[in-house]
């Protein structure tokens, strides 16, 4: 069996990864997207049984796995479940057409049309960019002053990226949020990542604690995995007055953090779903 | 053992493997171990505006 991990930043989430693998006898091709070169004029064969992408930036995990998909490789995750995943206005339009629940949501594409959307969501209200991960770049929007001034930013200092405008209800939600992670159809386990922000990523601070899986959640994920392309995904939750709302959906999960509060070997059972997807 | 790029300071790295990142115990800079034979450390790629989950 010949499997490839695609990845350019080795963090403790792959290492964790790549001892799984070899704890099952498996030597795993590593693919640094640093010096990856593929010709896309002449489709090569390529003998991987499955490659697992985790590669930190988005762009080059994006063309990196249609590439592959385009010459016959099988992905965890697909090239299709990136593309949504990684892009906010494509999750939320798949949640939707899944009636998968989320935030109230509207794009524009002026600052003029923004403020109206901003308006009819009212105050506060939560901006966006399309792409973007680890809460970077979100902000709250608490009255019309805010909003024009932020507005204003996003159009003169922003990238191209920065002229879709990416509007969302603020969910009241209880000083947490809900990281659950699903592996093929399953739901593996979820964490609570608390925090008295309103931005409640590890990454910026959000404590975990195991959060115990109900029907309810594991429903909502699997819906969300299957709404987005499905694969190996960790679906973000709002708790918005008892009711559960999806908020994101990531494709290159991390879980370092997660693998105490949870008790569940993480990396194991990704490494086992790949070796599955290897053999289909 | 390694020597920092930064700082010129002497690191020293429990079972090493190509691509870990490290971080130096002088200066603080995020490494990235090139090599294991010999032992090369490089300043760590930065943060870029797509990285993320």
């Amino acid at each position: 069996m010949k499997i490839g991990m695609l990845y350019s930043r080795v963090r403790l989430d792959e290492k964790f990864l790549l001892e799984e693998f070899r704890n099952r006898g498996i030597d795993v091709e590593r693919m640094d997207t640093r010096c990856a070169v593929f010709n896309i004029t002449e489709f090569e064969k390529m003998d991987y049984d499955v490659v697992l992408e985790r590669e930190i930036s988005h762009l080059k995990a994006l063309y990196s796995l249609k590439v592959l998909n385009e010459m016959g490789v099988k992905t965890v995750n697909t090239y299709d479940t990136a593309n949504t995943c990684g892009d906010k206005v494509l999750t939320t339009l798949a949640l939707t057409k899944h009636k998968v629940p989320s935030p109230v949501t509207y794009i524009a594409f002026t600052p003029e049309e923004a403020l109206e959307a901003i308006e009819k969501i009212g105050y506060p209200a939560v901006l966006k960019p399309a792409t973007g991960s680890w809460g970077r770049l979100l902000s709250k929007v608490n009255d019309k002053e805010t909003a024009e001034s932020i507005l204003e930013h996003k159009v003169i200092l922003g990238s191209y990226h920065h002229s879709v405008f990416y509007i969302q209800e603020y969910i009241k939600k209880p000083e947490r949020d809900i990281r659950a992670f699903v592996v093929g159809d399953e739901v593996i386990g979820a964490i609570y990542r608390s925090s008295p922000h309103w931005i409640t990523n590890t990454a910026r601070g959000g404590v975990a604690s195991n959060c115990p899986l109900t029907d309810e959640i594991s429903e909502i994920c699997l819906k969300a995995a299957q709404a987005v392309g499905g694969g190996v995904v960790a679906i973000d939750l709002l708790e918005d007055r008892g009711k559960l709302l999806v908020n994101e959906v990531n494709y290159t999960m991390e879980f370092k953090n997660s693998i105490a509060p949870t008790g569940v070997n993480i990396p194991g059972k990704v490494v086992d779903y790949v070796i599955e997807v290897a053999k289909r | 053992m390694a020597e920092c790029p930064e700082c010129s300071c002497i690191i020293e790295i429990e079972n090493p493997e190509v691509g870990d990142i490290v971080e130096c115990s002088e200066c603080g800079i995020e490494l990235e171990i090139i090599s294991l034979d010999p032992l090369i450390l490089e300043i760590a790629p930065e943060e870029e505006e797509d990285w993320g989950e």
